[in-house]
């Protein structure tokens, strides 16, 4: 039994699409793809001409689509934008390699200059070696601190006035109910917006954000993108994971909740008394920091001086704990 | 008995011996003239699935995040688990689990 498109009622339909039920051919299914991310592009305004945009490229499923779809619309609407691949080498053997061996070819096919920047030039560590140093257990701390802060300095490497990174729904949804269950107000008010960086940092958005990953891994499929997939060796990341699979399962039962899900964070608000942390710049390095010394130099100077515990806390936001009052959430209507 | 061609990719191959692309012959259950896609997942829990079937498998479906295309069609279009399988099909699973 071969089922029509609804949308153009000629071709054969080859999927169905979470987010409206619809099921469509692949002709319609990359138009209608294509069209949504330039309709969030557009109505977020996230770009203006002559911006240099840098793409956040790890090789895998979400930045090599971002990547494609960048190229593609930047053309064919005349963004105007210059845009540049930039990766992170954590130093890890075996996985990172490989990944990196994607994006180079990604540069290639895409024709998009690429940018690599490692943790050993920015810190003078590899991941392979903080995890001799330290064992497995709070290594994705480091990771997580250590690739926001280079991903920055190489986008100003690169004179980047916007970077962008391949965050999709199923994503955005899963952090935020992370942020929920953690009670951590700062970032909830931050992960669903769909781009930050009004605190001076260089401003990152997320094209991909009411787009849903099995979209993006059907559009990759279907248009034969080259990607690379396998976990990092290093990051079992149960917490993660369980809201994850949390969202997943949701999705089975109604694709819809993701959407639901997002859509509710933006409509959180936060009260005033809440206080929020009051940025300032790095005693050390310069980097935006609201403590006297950012996250990475405070771990950095752990693992420097053999103390490596030291900046891995048990709270999860700013080298110092945020006080009782500002953890409570006040949600109003 | 079918032959069917799996494909297992976004990290599934890594359960399959890191093996992509397999030719298979599925037997249909007992007194069944058709393969249906559940059979074919019980016959590859047993047959081909190498380590961690929590990672493919949950209940009697795959695991929520793993898209199953046959003959590059979304199997969300031809009943899920009661599709059947013909001679010669293509099954496709990828993983949407790994990172992007
Ligand atoms: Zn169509
Ligand atoms: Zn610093």
């Amino acid at each position: 039994m071969v089922r029509k498109c609804v949308l153009c009622d000629e071709r054969r339909a080859v999927l169905r699409r979470p987010k409206t039920h619809q099921q469509v051919c692949k002709d319609c299914f990359f138009a209608a793809f294509e069209d949504e991310v330039h309709r969030t592009i557009i109505d977020n305004r996230l770009f203006k001409r002559g911006d240099r945009v840098a793409i956040g490229a790890s090789g895998g499923k979400d930045s090599t689509v971002l990547a494609y779809i960048m190229k593609l619309l930047n053309d064919r609407h005349g963004y105007g934008l210059d845009l540049f691949l930039l990766s992170i080498d954590e130093g890890i053997t075996g996985y990172r390699d490989d990944s990196l061996e994607t994006v180079k070819r990604n540069e290639e096919q895409y024709g998009i200059p690429l940018k690599i920047v490692s943790y050993k030039e920015l810190y003078g560590w590899t991941m392979d070696e903080i995890v001799r140093e330290i064992g497995r257990k709070n290594n994705c701390t480091f990771c997580g601190v250590f690739r926001r802060q280079a991903l920055d300095r190489g986008a100003a490497a690169l004179r980047a006035t916007k970077m962008v990174t391949g965050h999709n729904a199923d994503d955005v949804a899963e952090t935020v109910l992370l942020n929920i269950l953690r009670g951590d107000i700062a970032r909830l008010s931050r992960c669903a917006a769909i781009s930050t960086g009004d605190d001076g940092a260089l401003p990152r958005s997320k094209p991909f954000k009411y787009t849903y990953e099995k979209e993006i891994v059907m559009y990759a499929y279907f248009k034969k993108l080259d990607y690379f997939s396998t976990e990092c060796i290093y990051s079992p990341n149960a917490y993660r994971g369980f809201a994850r699979e949390y969202v997943k399962d949701l999705e089975a039962i109604r694709p819809q909740a993701i959407l639901d899900i997002i859509r509710s964070a933006e409509e959180f608000r936060f009260s005033l008394t809440a206080k929020m942390p009051e940025q300032g710049t790095c005693e050390r390095c310069g980097y935006i920091s609201s403590q006297r010394w950012c996250k990475a130099c405070v771990l950095l100077e752990g693992l420097n001086k053999g103390l490596p515990q030291l900046g891995v806390s048990k709270s999860r936001g700013s080298a110092k704990a945020p006080s009782a009052s500002s953890r409570t959430p006040i949600f109003l209507a | 008995m079918v032959e069917i061609n799996l494909e297992f990719s976004g990290g599934l191959e890594l359960l399959f011996g890191d093996v992509k692309q397999h030719k298979v012959q599925v037997p249909a259950k007992d007194g069944a003239i058709q393969v249906l896609i559940s059979d074919l997942l019980v016959w590859i829990r047993g047959n081909l699935l190498k380590e961690r079937p929590e990672m493919f498998l949950k209940g009697d479906s795959v695991r929520p995040g793993i898209l199953v295309l046959i003959n590059d069609c979304d199997w969300e279009l031809c009943g899920r688990l009661a599709s059947p399988v013909e001679d010669g099909d293509t099954v496709v699973f990828i993983s949407t689990l790994h990172g992007g």
